[in-house]
């Protein structure tokens, strides 16, 4: 694509002791759109954030903000872009016109014109009414709502969102969906970070997975899950039967067989759900393997993974877990 | 309207800018103390129970070893030393306040912000400040009403409580290296509360370091608490209340000493822990 790319990275490493929080990540996205940074914890997804908003000096590589260096143009970076991160950074104290209305005075807004934006937001976002309560008497949604609301308020052309829905009951994570799509259609651009292939499903224009500090996998949804499969087939045998119903089916059409280990089920991820169903009974009965269980589903997170490296989301993290590392939070 | 100058990208935020930055997060701290009820009993209602407890249970215990300058009431002692204790010991909220910032995550967002580094532990540090400077007023009035009476002149007694306010603002910035470093609020208050309160009880916060075990008196006699302590009673209650061979001009110039050195050394640690704290 033509378009000069508004968030690019190149070789980006950070350590965080002995853990290669970053590992050599790059990445270009185009302007407009919601770019989805889809990974399991300790991925790489906040750190990279923290590189991309300034508040990380990498150890090497570079990011570039609609093409400023974020290292050497930090404060021109910061005009440009907001960052909801993934706690609401909002004060309980304050009522919620102040708390947007104070971010928008650090953005050196007159205290009037600060005000005024703060009420179009907060009209926008739908919490116009409960704007002069504290925001103590808010709901988690409310605050998560608010919180976007501090970091639209210096008009970004870039936001950043870690992880924006996380702890969010149903309705509210739709809510702001639907914020975040208007939020593009303004022609800024949105790099959010999500566990949930669902999400990045729904949003994200392209969505890139990380795996241990480094991009395995980008495209868009479709793209994705046609090289994972668009559905999977979760077949459970007896034990015994495992190893030779996993070599029956790694021949089958249009799929691959994993065993997941950590629920002890076979996964075949199949491009066309219902034809692999049947394909999968028609082959383990010419087998004589009996069928303990068998599902058809939509693959998740923990299965894209399982997809693409072998192994499962929850595995990556325990390994993550298990890799030294130093002994504060290093919240990737 | 200035915001389109203002609103220029450049990397550099200008020096007015960063005051005003200091000052929009200075009012949404002092805010917190005004509207969480605990935190304004916290820094009013205690020291004043501590003034209250000494003064009527141990006040007259204690008269008898007190110097003449007390003229036999022991409020006069114990007020310039109370107001060094409150400093010191409310110099702990800067800490917590920071590192309860930092892990809500407000302290990425304000990084996030084009503002100066330095306004956020402005901010902070001045907040406390004030909340200092209206506790210690409080104090004073409580303590005068309960019989307290400076024997210099109003501009010694105002230059003592501006040396309050200096020990309350250095260690401000001590306890501002100290948050950064530890990084939680729990931790943070409990490896500074032996130094701390070390540092006031083997002083002459309380009593005439004369009183103390031999053992203890060196170090009571010469670390900093005493010598703010020294410095406010001289300025408040005359040469008489100072040890043996100590005049207010040398109590009050080893007090600027303190001052100057602690914060010299406090201001640019905290800076930089300040700049590497995300991580």
């Amino acid at each position: 694509m033509p378009t000069n790319p508004i968030i690019e990275a190149e070789g980006l490493v950070k350590l965080f002791g002995e853990t290669r929080a970053l590992d050599g990540l790059s990445l270009s996205i185009e302007p407009g759109i919601v770019y989805g940074l889809l990974g399991p914890n300790g991925a790489g997804k906040t750190t990279f954030i923290k590189v991309a908003t300034t508040l990380l000096k990498p150890d090497s590589g570079w990011a570039k903000i609609d093409g400023l260096d974020v290292h050497q143009h930090a404060g021109a970076v910061r005009h440009k872009i907001g960052l909801a991160g993934q706690f609401a950074a909002v004060d309980g104290y304050q009522t919620g016109r102040e708390n947007v209305v104070m971010v928008g005075r650090l953005y050196n807004l007159t205290a009037k014109e600060a005000k005024r934006r703060a009420d179009e937001i907060l009209e926008r976002i739908g919490l116009f009414d409960v704007g002069d309560k504290q925001v103590k008497t808010y709901s988690g949604g409310m605050k998560r709502r608010l919180d976007l609301a501090a970091s639209l308020i210096g008009r970004p052309t870039i936001l950043f969102l870690d992880e924006p829905t996380t702890g969010l009951d149903p309705r509210s994570r739709l809510d702001l969906w639907s914020l975040i799509e208007e939020f593009v259609q303004d022609g800024s651009t949105v790099l959010l970070t999500t566990q949930h292939l669902e999400e990045a499903d729904r949003l994200a224009k392209i969505v890139g997975v990380l795996d241990q500090g480094k991009m395995i996998a980008e495209g868009t949804p479709d793209e994705l899950k046609n090289r994972f499969g668009a559905s999977i087939v979760e077949v459970r045998v007896d034990p015994e039967d495992q190893s030779s119903a996993v070599a029956a089916l790694e021949r089958i059409d249009g799929g691959s067989a994993h065993i997941d280990t950590s629920v002890g089920s076979i996964k075949v991820f199949a491009a066309d759900g219902s034809r692999t169903l049947v394909d999968v009974v028609r082959i383990l009965d010419a087998q004589d393997i009996s069928v303990e269980d068998i599902a058809l589903h939509r693959p998740s997170l923990d299965e894209v993974f399982l997809g693409l490296t072998g192994r499962s989301a929850e595995q990556a993290e325990q390994e993550r877990v298990r890799a030294p590392s130093r002994r504060s939070r290093t919240s990737t | 309207m200035t915001t389109s100058t203002n609103r220029q990208i450049s990397d550099r935020v200008s020096v007015a800018a960063g005051w005003t930055h200091a000052g929009i997060i200075m009012r949404r701290n002092m805010l917190r103390t005004v509207r969480l009820p605990q935190l304004l009993v916290f820094a009013t209602i205690q020291p004043i129970m501590f003034l209250l407890l000494f003064n009527y249970v141990f006040g007259g215990a204690l008269t008898s070893s007190l110097p003449p300058a007390a003229n036999g009431s022991y409020i006069n002692w114990l007020i310039p030393g109370l107001l060094i204790q409150v400093a010191t010991f409310g110099s702990s909220q800067t800490a917590i306040g920071l590192t309860e910032d930092l892990k809500g995550g407000v302290i990425d967002r304000f990084r996030s912000l084009p503002i100066a580094r330095s306004a956020v532990l402005a901010g902070r540090t001045f907040a406390d400040l004030a909340r200092n400077a209206v506790v210690m007023s409080i104090m004073l009035v409580v303590g005068y009403l309960i019989g307290f009476r400076p024997t210099t002149t109003f501009a010694a007694v105002v230059l003592g409580l501006i040396i309050a306010l200096l020990w309350a603002y250095a260690l401000s910035w001590v306890m501002a290296s100290i948050g950064l470093l530890v990084k939680d609020p729990e931790a943070t208050q409990s490896a500074v509360f032996m130094p701390m309160f070390i540092l006031v009880f083997a002083s002459s916060v309380f009593v005439p370091v004369e009183t103390l075990p031999s053992w203890l008196q060196g170090f009571a006699a010469n670390q900093p608490v005493t010598v703010m302590a020294n410095a406010l009673r001289g300025l408040m209650l005359g040469e008489g209340a100072l040890p043996a061979g100590t005049s207010i001009q040398s109590a009050v110039l080893l007090a600027f000493v303190w001052l100057v050195a602690v914060t010299a050394v406090a201001v640019p640690v905290a800076v930089r822990f300040y700049r590497r704290s995300a991580g």
